[in-house]
């Protein structure tokens, strides 16, 4: 890629749109993953009895049983929002940004 | 009882009088033997045709490293979902559930966080900018040598690491499926392997790990179904009935991680080491495009979350219908020891289980899927090492690029071999350890050797070529190092009384290292070529986001 062509796509608007959009739900996402797993993890290393309290009197069943499940769903959950929404608006500005280099 | 005939079987087999004519006989009274013998053969007579196929199909370097780079998405989801549903995975993680409830389920979520991290910061990056190994990127805008020969340490590394975990799996289900020696059935393994990747390529072991990852799914959903079904499909009287067998404290955190530095470090490894492992970053280069390898993650995270809510209840199933019931139980070392020791030890909890659910032939069909995961997991990971050898170190460090497809295959199948042989060797060595913890130092190997450069060098314009191979090297050194100083190597295997590094998992002291080196190696950094590394930054960024490039040089 020469020095030109870097220049001009740096000045397309909808590169600068892709990127800013992209990374900062990128970014959303990774936090909103990585919030969830250290907080279980702190809680196993710095209070595993929170974990380990039964869900009702009757019940041997804990309430970390449910948060792990829904741990794992989660992330499953999360991987589907991104991967909706790149396969079309993010890829729509990068086609535009293709064919706006194709154009010249 | 067709276990106890095993366990005679085992005793038998450990004289190592398989072949011989004395045994026959006792093969002939195991109906249980041979319908697991049956579909062995089978599984493999299928996997050596699609071998063959694969093989008249793999012409060029590009074929034989990403299978000529048409695998689609849902497909690749499944083959790298199979290559996390490993027999460690499978046989280790409902292993340690049934040995220790809750602490199962905490390995499985830490193995499965790292995925989303994956999808939203490196997959599109690393598949525009890549072409067979994540060296590719790392050494994109840096200088190839040292970049190279540092990237492909840290995957050899990681990819030995794996391997032996692997090779124990397969090397304790044959021996208690067939009863043959632990030894040969490693070698089995071991040659088998060699067979699929020298041969069939990256196609060859994508296709035998997308249809064993399919098996896997549906025994262990059977089997979860069935114990389920015991109880009413209610979860309460499942938990229930194994507390009473094994206490309450199962249904809590227990002793798995038992201080905090120990919790965190553990998740540092399970999630940047995922990002780190060779040979899944390896599948982001078989699929068309950044569209595909999204939607691979996608599936991939679907099929492992389930995959791993399966074997919670099979390892709980272990608990309720395998623990206490003689027929699964280790009478010799009972005998010695006490307790309850079943038979091939806690990894083969799902073994037994499915045993106790689907009888004979049953057992037999898991026996059989296990098997096909190692040998799938295997090829894949020796794919992963030969292509770091021949692509990374071979071609581009030694070569300098001035090498054709054909010879640099050749080194390829060269490097399957020499893996199979030393993953042979390792695979004996490491019998007693326990499966899922070898992984475990694995990670920690990629999440401090390769996940930072990989990382920084997509996101960091700072980065310099000094920075990352210091910073990376003393990442590397450091994981190394404080596992062999660690409970683990310096205890359990060279015999020492007190370990000098007192944690198992290394990850959070050496990405820390590895993280504060890059940094501080590259911003100090003030030579002409660092200059021109940090201008490069930018037409490297613009493709990583957009692809504007990719698609040519990814042809070879």
């Amino acid at each position: 890629m020469n020095k030109e062509l870097v220049e001009k796509i740096k000045n397309n608007p909808d590169y600068q749109e892709l990127v800013a959009k992209r990374s900062s739900f990128a970014l959303k996402l990774t936090v909103a993953m990585l919030v969830v797993y250290f907080t279980f993890i702190l809680t196993i290393a710095f209070n595993p009895a929170a974990l380990g309290s039964q869900m009702s009197a009757d019940s041997v069943t804990t309430i970390g049983i449910p948060i792990g499940m829904a741990i794992i769903i989660f992330a499953f959950i999360l991987t589907g929002i991104y991967t909706k929404r790149a396969n079309s608006e993010f890829d729509d500005l990068s086609n535009k940004i293709k064919a706006s280099i194709k154009d010249n | 009882m067709n276990v106890n005939r095993i366990f005679l079987f085992l005793i038998l087999g450990s004289i190592a009088v398989f072949a011989s004519g004395t045994i026959e006989g006792a093969i002939e009274k195991q109906p249980l033997n041979m319908s697991a013998i049956v579909m062995f053969v089978i599984f493999v007579g299928a996997t050596l045709g699609i071998t063959y196929w694969a093989a008249k199909r793999t012409k060029s370097a590009k074929d034989f490293y990403t299978a000529g780079g048409g695998i689609t998405g849902f497909q690749n989801g499944m083959a790298i979902a199979g290559d996390y549903m490993s027999a460690a995975s499978f046989l280790g993680i409902s292993g340690l559930v049934y040995l220790k409830g809750y602490d199962g389920l905490i390995y499985s979520i830490g193995f499965l966080v790292g995925w989303p991290i994956i999808l939203f910061m490196i997959a599109e990056p690393l598949r525009n900018l890549g072409k067979y190994t994540f060296a590719d990127v790392a050494s994109y805008r840096l200088r190839q040598t040292p970049i190279r020969s540092l990237a492909a340490s840290g995957s050899i590394a990681t990819v030995i690491l794996y391997l032996i975990a692997q090779m124990v799996g397969s090397g304790k289900l044959i021996q208690l499926l067939f009863g043959l020696q632990y030894e040969v059935a490693v070698i089995l393994v071991g040659v088998l392997m060699i067979l699929y990747v020298t041969f069939g390529g990256m196609l060859a072991t994508t296709w035998v790990q997308i249809i064993k990852a399919f098996l896997l799914l549906s025994g262990a959903t059977f089997m979860a179904i069935a114990v389920m079904a015991h109880y009413d499909f209610s979860f309460g009287a499942l938990f229930a009935h194994a507390t009473e067998l094994k206490g309450v404290e199962i249904m809590s955190p227990g002793g798995l991680v038992s201080d905090p530095v120990s919790a965190i470090s553990l998740a540092v490894a399970l999630m940047f080491g995922t990002a780190g492992l060779p040979h899944i970053l390896m599948r982001f280069f078989t699929v068309a495009d950044a569209k595909e390898a999204r939607k691979s993650v996608f599936f991939a995270t679907g099929f492992i979350g389930y995959f791993y809510i399966l074997t919670f209840i099979i390892g709980f199933g272990a608990i309720v219908m395998v623990f206490q019931n003689p027929a699964y139980l280790d009478m010799a070392k009972q005998a010695i020891s006490g307790g309850s020791p079943i038979l091939g030890g806690n990894n083969m909890a799902a073994i037994h289980l499915s045993h106790a659910v689907g009888g004979d032939f049953f057992l037999g069909f898991i026996s059989a899927v296990a098997f096909a995961t190692i040998l799938a997991v295997v090829s894949g990971l020796t794919l992963a090492g030969a292509s770091a050898i021949s692509h990374d170190l071979y071609a581009s460090v030694i070569k300098k690029g001035q090498v054709d497809s054909v010879k640099e295959m050749k080194v390829s199948k060269i490097a399957t071999v020499v893996l199979g042989i030393v993953a042979i060797i390792m695979g004996i060595m490491f019998e007693k350890q326990n499966i899922a913890f070898v992984v475990g130092l694995a990670f920690a190997i990629a999440a401090s050797a390769n996940f930072p450069i990989l990382f920084l060098s997509m996101y960091w314009k700072k980065l310099t070529t000094r920075g990352a191979v210091i910073g990376g090297s003393l990442g590397l050194a450091t994981a190394v190092l404080l596992v062999i100083l660690g409970p683990i190597v310096w205890v359990q295997i060279l015999g020492n009384a007190e370990a000098i590094f007192p944690y198992k998992y290394p990850a959070l002291f050496s990405v820390s290292v590895s993280f504060i080196g890059i940094w501080f190696f590259s911003i100090t950094d003030n030579s002409h070529d660092a200059q021109a590394e940090r201008e490069a930054f930018e037409a490297q960024y613009i493709r990583s986001q957009t692809g504007i490039g990719a698609e040519g040089a990814s042809e070879h």
